[in-house]
């Protein structure tokens, strides 16, 4: 039988700093386990980001590049560019990908950049202390959002699945969520594929994660998760939005 | 006037809206977060518009745009972001749009971290982006001058059109003081025929950089050479103490002018004649009375958390008039009094 | 006089707040003030504290490294702060949360029960003021009367209904000392 605890070679023993009830953890480890599926450790350039993942070179037992805020897909394209035998993705936060970053990420997908981004989607900025992010709902409040989110003055949170599906270049588009175990085993497998595609050197992945942030949301862990469940899947709408015909299927 | 306690940058952010800003344009990071998270409950309560910008460059240029229309803008960040609103500011001080800039200043080089830094003077005097220009930039010394330079600064970006900074650091910014708020100043004084608003009863204005023809370019940069020579002959600001019998003057501003301040306090009961000249304005930079002290004798020790940018320009202008040391700490480590103290003991 | 003071704990022990309260009531009574937060990596390890200083005369650094006070609520707390305070200081230490393991004979070292004293208030969370109030009661550097009106400025006004059990907190740890 296997071991279902045990820590995936390419995640470190280092204690992660997250705070109790955040889902960054379990998306490293859900991240580490599909490397070690296909037995990566040793061809995996990770690119961390600018965010509470910032420290994901920490966590992660590989090779790292820490980018500048919103910059990891173009630093995952030099890296991909150079070593296109390695397996290279990034990980990043709503505010990193769909704000700062929208640029890059908009064109490491048309231009189907060989590399796998792990998106982390929590609605709000984590680090920085819980600012409203371009992913934030109708109404949520933040604190720069104090009255909620009006969409009259600030318009309406981006999907980054649909607006990229828009595109020729992705392959692989997906979104899960983190809210109960079933949707963390699904979103493993969205995560292994992800990888899978990009093995099999079909293009650029994505996988959308809905995460929790109960730190800044200002609930606890499993009210958090219940509002990931009850608020963000409607409006995010879990699924897979685009995958390559023929990508051999992983046993995951 | 009533004394209120309030921290740095959220004194600085209503000093801002009694000063008439009108429109705010941000993005989170620490530790200037509170200043656009102030707006955000305070701009609605005026009639402003905040704005979170996707990223400092949307920010900038936003505020390229609003001050181009005529409203007092600001925008505020920490080093980092700053750095990404170069390319807007170099072209809002070459299309001359008065706006006002906030760097509460971070330690770096990159990604840095999160300790006070001073290592953002070169790039907040120097120019910072590409081309020959500069800013006003405003050190403020306490919680009260947050609040009494941030008015300044945007009277003075009208009155020469010209981009404005407020240079301050994570200590600057997260420090309570008692501040007096100034009343609420009336925006319909402020009268700018330049700015964008419609071809209504008058020719066409225009908020550009470009200079394609070279006479163009030539007549651009003359005309902001000539402009930054009337702000160094009449803008120049700064404070001193205890420097008429000193023999070592110590030079800091901002933070790190608060620490020499009680450095100085401690040696004067040693008997030692220590004296402080504070920059208010570091560009433009007070040359002369610098040049004035070496000339009457005095020493100078430059003090600054970084590992020495401003120690230039005391050497420049004192023109080797005097001698000048330094004392300075890396990215990350804050000096103590006990240890500007101890360089002071060291040179006397 | 220039009073410099450190109050340190964990965050959630309202050590930023009894800093808070110190600056406040000083300004009232017609002191020069400074209060500054410490943040960076110790803020994600758990310990937070603040520097405050009260002066006759203009503040100079607000960030202090050789406190004449000290208000340590837990044990990392008093361990970085104790070889610091200079000689002839006072140091209030929680002695609910806090063995003393090394000591000093050149300073005022007082024990408070902070949790304890508090938990008899009814309020655990108040353990702040208690000791607040020992510490005040041997420095004098603001009263009880500036605390009470500074609690009134700092204090949100929906947590006002709150201010008394804050002022019984203090008191109780005034008559300790
Ligand atoms: C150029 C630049 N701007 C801003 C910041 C400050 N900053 C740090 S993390 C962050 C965003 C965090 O939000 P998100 O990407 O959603 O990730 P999370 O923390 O929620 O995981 C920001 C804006 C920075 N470091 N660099
Ligand atoms: S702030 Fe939010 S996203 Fe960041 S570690 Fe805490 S819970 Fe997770």
């Amino acid at each position: 039988m296997q071991k279902v605890f045990e820590r995936p070679k390419a995640l470190s023993d280092k204690k992660m700093h997250y705070c109790p009830g955040c889902t960054h953890g379990i998306v490293h480890r859900l991240v580490a386990e599909a490397i070690d599926h296909f037995g990566l450790q040793e061809k995996t350039i990770g690119v961390a980001p600018v965010g509470c993942a910032v420290l994901a070179y920490e966590y992660f037992n590989l090779d790292f590049q820490e980018a500048a805020h919103g910059r990891a897909p173009a630093v995952a394209t030099g890296i991909k560019r150079v070593l296109p035998e390695s397996v290279v993705f990034t990980y990043q936060g709503d505010g990193d990908l769909a704000s700062i970053g929208l640029a890059e990420i908009v064109h490491a997908a048309t231009r189907g950049e060989k590399i796998t981004v792990i998106f982390i989607n929590n609605a709000i900025y984590g680090m920085t202390g819980g600012q409203m992010a371009p992913t934030t709902l109708p109404g949520q409040k933040t604190t720069t959002s104090p009255y909620g989110r009006d969409t009259s003055r600030v318009g309406f949170p981006i999907r980054v699945c649909e607006l990229l599906n828009t595109l020729d270049g992705p392959a692989y588009l997906a979104r899960v969520s983190m809210h109960d175990p079933k949707n963390v085993l699904q979103a493993g497998k969205a995560i292994k594929k992800a990888f899978q595609v990009q093995l099999e050197g079909k293009g650029f992945s994505l996988v959308e994660v809905l995460s929790s942030c109960p730190t800044n949301w200002g609930m606890t862990p499993n009210q958090a998760l219940k509002w990931v469940e009850e608020k963000m899947v409607p409006y995010y709408p879990l699924g897979v939005f685009r995958t390559p015909e023929e990508v051999s299927s992983c046993d995951a | 006037m009533e004394k209120i306690m309030m921290k740095g940058n959220e004194a600085l952010a209503e000093g801002a809206i009694r000063a008439g800003c009108r429109f705010f344009a941000g993005y989170p990071i620490t530790p200037q977060n509170e200043v656009p998270e102030y707006m955000s409950r305070r701009m609605p309560e005026v009639d402003g518009v905040f704005l979170q910008a996707e990223s400092e460059v949307s920010a900038i240029n936003m505020v390229y745009g609003a001050g181009g229309a005529g409203c007092r803008a600001m925008t505020s960040s920490s080093s980092p972001g700053i750095s990404l609103k170069q390319e807007g500011i170099s072209y809002i001080a070459c299309a001359q749009v008065p706006c006002v800039i906030v760097n509460v200043a971070r330690g770096g080089p990159g990604l840095g971290g999160l300790t006070s830094s001073q290592a953002d003077y070169f790039q907040a005097t120097k120019g910072g982006g590409h081309g020959d220009y500069r800013l006003i930039v405003f050190s403020p010394g306490t919680v009260q001058e947050m609040v009494d330079l941030i008015g300044l600064a945007f009277d003075k970006a009208d009155e020469y059109r010209n981009p404005a900074m407020i240079l301050s650091d994570a200590i600057m910014g997260q420090m309570m003081e008692p501040v007096v708020l100034p009343e609420m100043r009336d925006l319909q004084q402020i009268n700018k025929p330049w700015a964008t608003t419609g071809m209504k009863n008058r020719g066409q204005n225009l908020i550009n950089s470009l200079g394609l023809l070279p006479e163009d370019l030539v007549r651009i940069n003359q005309e902001l050479q000539e402009k930054y020579k009337r702000i160094e002959a009449n803008e120049v600001r700064y404070a001193v103490e205890d420097v008429d019998d000193a023999d070592l003057v110590l030079v800091a501003y901002g933070t790190s002018s608060r620490i020499a301040r009680s450095a100085m306090g401690l040696a004067r009961k040693e008997g030692k004649k220590v004296g402080l000249l504070r920059p208010i304005t570091l560009w433009p930079f007070p040359k002369q009375p610098l040049a004035d002290l070496a000339a009457a004798g005095k020493r100078f020790l430059v003090v600054e958390m970084s590992v020495g940018q401003m120690v230039e320009d005391v050497i420049l202008a004192v023109n080797d008039r005097s001698k000048v040391d330094f004392f300075g700490v890396p990215n990350g480590a804050v000096p103590t009094v006990r240890q500007v103290y101890n360089r002071i003991m060291e040179i006397l | 006089m220039t009073h410099e003071i450190i109050c340190a704990g964990f965050g959630g022990q309202g050590v930023m707040l009894i800093g808070q309260l110190i600056a406040y009531a000083g300004m009232v009574e017609g002191k020069n003030v400074s209060w500054v937060p410490s943040y960076g990596p110790e803020m994600r390890g758990g310990t937070a504290n603040c520097s405050v200083v009260v002066s006759d005369e203009p503040v100079g650094s607000p960030v202090i490294s050789e406190p004449n006070g000290v208000i340590a609520m837990n044990q990392p707390s008093l361990e970085r702060f104790l070889p610091v305070v200079k000689p002839g200081g006072v140091l209030v230490y929680n002695s609910s949360l806090i063995t003393m393991k090394e000591t000093r004979d050149d300073l005022h070292i007082i024990a408070v029960p902070a949790n304890e004293l508090a938990t008899e208030l009814g309020n655990s969370k108040v353990s702040n003021l208690v000791a607040l109030g020992a510490f005040l009661q041997k420095t004098n550097v603001v009263t009880a009367d500036g605390i009470e009106k500074a609690l009134e400025k700092v204090l949100p006004p929906h947590r006002h209904k709150l201010i008394p059990l804050n002022l019984e907190a203090l008191r109780k740890g005034m008559a300790l000392v």
